[in-house]
């Protein structure tokens, strides 16, 4: 039993999820969106600072909820930082789609660098339990919506 | 357990009946047999990643006795048809054990009539037709409805819609922190506005029974009309509503054992007549022509078309198969389930039980330190464990212990001190996972 909970629950996840990184309210954020996801009770709010080129200088984030979506948001914070907002989308396109598609691999993105890759496939155990891709992905999403202008999201 | 309990017992159905309709049989008495009555639901004979199904989340969903479903099976096989409508054979052994199962709703709450009883899809639907119809033919701006601070979304937002057509208020009874319902404020609370008062039987959060007898009792002095929501009731407790002296009485089918899209309101039939239809068209009509159109009486004035006509007999089924084990004894076994539940689970390191009221019903609400209600729930389902964990509905009661989720085990008939022990002993590995 603990085996198959291991592949949802790994110990970078456990750590990320006990002790989020970038867990902070961010002064000059350029840049928010709540998010929410009703069935759960999950809420975070994602602050992001983008510099005149679209680069991400700072990104931080602030919420409640499962271990499973405080450790996406922080393991999320920690790769966002100096990505331009395209490749912050393509990040997210990613991501979104190793939590739902059988066989994605995220190394087809390319020309990202394979550690920040790597800690990102540890969350693709979420395939195996659907009913947790939402706080999986909550982050992202709402990250997204920030980035695109819009202050709130609901994954119901 | 209860010495003096009956086990279930109820003969098959002959096929060969030349009408069907009445399914009751008397049960022999006998000691509340667990094992006989678990061997009743063919789910629980059911393995989850190889172990057994330990189903304890009855009170989102109760699963369904071989009766219920064999009641349902012969309806379909052997005489289904449109009620209310046809000569044929089929037409009329459908509505008569369609309209059996009104006269045993009734017989289960005590109402006076089976015009009393309206099939709905659920009580949910059940309450949207009381606000709309019987709300929005008798209140008016300034008049106060009284919620608890438990209810089910269910049961607020239904008055809340109300409140903005027709400029109502609404009060809440608050809560203390063991989830009583405090009725000292509900006294003071009352008044001549006061024009209705909703409040659920048993809180499906918290567990807790609210006194109604008492909160009947002082709305009728201010002439003040009450309507219960029965849902984590009528599972656990036999209720008769003459006894209660209530007026409208809500529950769904779903979670007594019955199948979904069935529900029930009952009404008096005096406050029943008087209210406009809900919705409207086939079925509910004395007659129509394009210049006037005259309504049926209750309860068919509020049953608009094709009812949900084999849910109705298989929540008939539901009724036989409880009453032949009896509410006392379910009650019984239930409480000594519910009380063990609660030693073991408080001695749970970190574990804090979420409602702990003098009177509770079935339901266990809990939260671990450190460890989400998300994180729990999935790591008891990978031990066969069904629990329900999130805000069940009632967001304003975790705003008021200030979490966002809980786990809940609630328990059924079929439940067992060892389905406890399996529970608990997956809280303590998670404790051990989860670190």
């Amino acid at each position: 039993m603990f085996d198959e909970l291991r592949d949802l629950y790994q110990e970078v996840i456990l750590d990320h999820g006990k002790s989020p990184r970038n867990f902070r309210h961010l002064e000059n954020a350029t840049c928010l969106a709540h998010g929410n996801n009703p069935i759960c009770g999950d809420m975070l709010v994602v602050y992001l600072t983008l510099d005149d080129d679209g680069r991400i200088t700072d990104v931080a984030f602030q919420g409640e909820g499962c271990a499973i979506s405080m450790a996406s948001a922080s393991m999320m914070t920690e790769i966002l930082k100096g990505k331009t907002r395209d490749e912050a989308k393509r990040l997210y396109e990613g991501f979104h789609d190793m939590c739902t598609k059988d066989g994605f691999d995220l190394s087809e993105l390319g020309d990202f660098d394979e550690d920040a890759i790597d800690r990102l496939k540890m969350l693709s155990g979420v395939r195996e339990f659907p009913i947790r891709v939402k706080c999986a992905t909550l982050a992202w999403h709402t990250m997204q919506a920030a980035v695109d202008g819009e202050q709130e999201i609901s994954t119901e | 357990m209860n010495e003096e309990s009956t086990a279930v017992d109820i003969a098959p159905r002959n096929p060969q009946q030349a009408l069907p309709g009445d399914n009751s049989t008397a049960a022999p008495p006998g000691a509340y047999d667990i094992e006989r009555i678990r061997a009743d639901f063919p789910i629980l004979k059911q393995k989850v990643y190889g172990k057994p199904l330990v189903y304890l989340d009855n009170g989102a969903s109760a699963q369904k006795p071989q009766h219920v479903l064999d009641a349902m099976n012969e309806a379909y096989e052997t005489y289904y048809s449109n009620v209310h409508r046809g000569v044929h054979w089929t037409s009329q052994a459908s509505t008569e054990s369609f309209e059996g199962s009104r006269k045993k709703v009734a017989a289960f709450l005590n109402a006076a009539s089976e015009n009393e009883i309206i099939f709905t899809r659920g009580a949910t639907e059940a309450i949207n037709l009381v606000a709309a119809s019987w709300g929005g033919a008798n209140l008016n701006p300034g008049d106060e409805v009284i919620l608890s601070h438990m209810e089910h979304h269910s049961n607020i937002v239904p008055w809340q819609i109300l409140r903005q057509q027709k400029g109502i208020e609404l009060k809440i009874v608050p809560i203390d922190d063991d989830g009583n319902f405090l009725f000292d404020e509900y006294e003071k609370m009352l008044s001549e506005k006061t024009k209705m008062v909703a409040v659920t039987h048993v809180s499906n959060a918290l567990g807790t029974i609210v006194p109604v007898e008492d909160v009947i009792r002082l709305a009728h002095d201010k002439g003040a009309l009450v309507l219960l929501d029965g849902c984590q009731a009528v599972p656990h407790m036999a209720v008769d509503v003459q006894a209660l002296d209530a007026d409208f009485y809500v529950f769904s089918g779903h979670k007594l054992y019955g199948p979904t899209g069935i529900g029930v309101l009952w009404g008096r039939e005096d406050l029943l007549n008087a209210m406009p239809p809900y919705q409207s068209g086939g079925d509910m009509i004395s007659s129509v022509t394009f210049e006037k159109t005259t309504f049926k009486k209750s309860p068919h004035r509020f049953e608009a078309g094709t009812p949900a006509i084999v849910e109705a007999i298989g929540l008939g089924a539901a009724l036989d198969y409880v009453g032949a084990i009896g509410l006392g004894n379910i009650s019984a076994h239930e409480q000594g389930v519910l009380q063990y539940a609660s030693e073991r689970l408080q001695a749970v390191e970190g574990l804090r039980i979420i409602g702990q009221a003098r009177e509770k019903a079935s339901i266990v609400s809990f939260v671990i330190d450190g460890i989400h209600a998300h994180d729990l729930g999935t790591f008891v389902d990978r031990a066969g464990v069904a629990v329900r964990v999130g805000h069940h509905c009632a967001q304003p009661v975790m705003e008021r212990y200030g979490i966002a989720a809980t786990a809940r085990a609630s328990f059924g008939l079929y439940n067992t001190r060892n389905e406890v022990d399996v529970l608990t002993d997956a809280l303590t590995d998670a404790k051990e996972f989860f670190g």
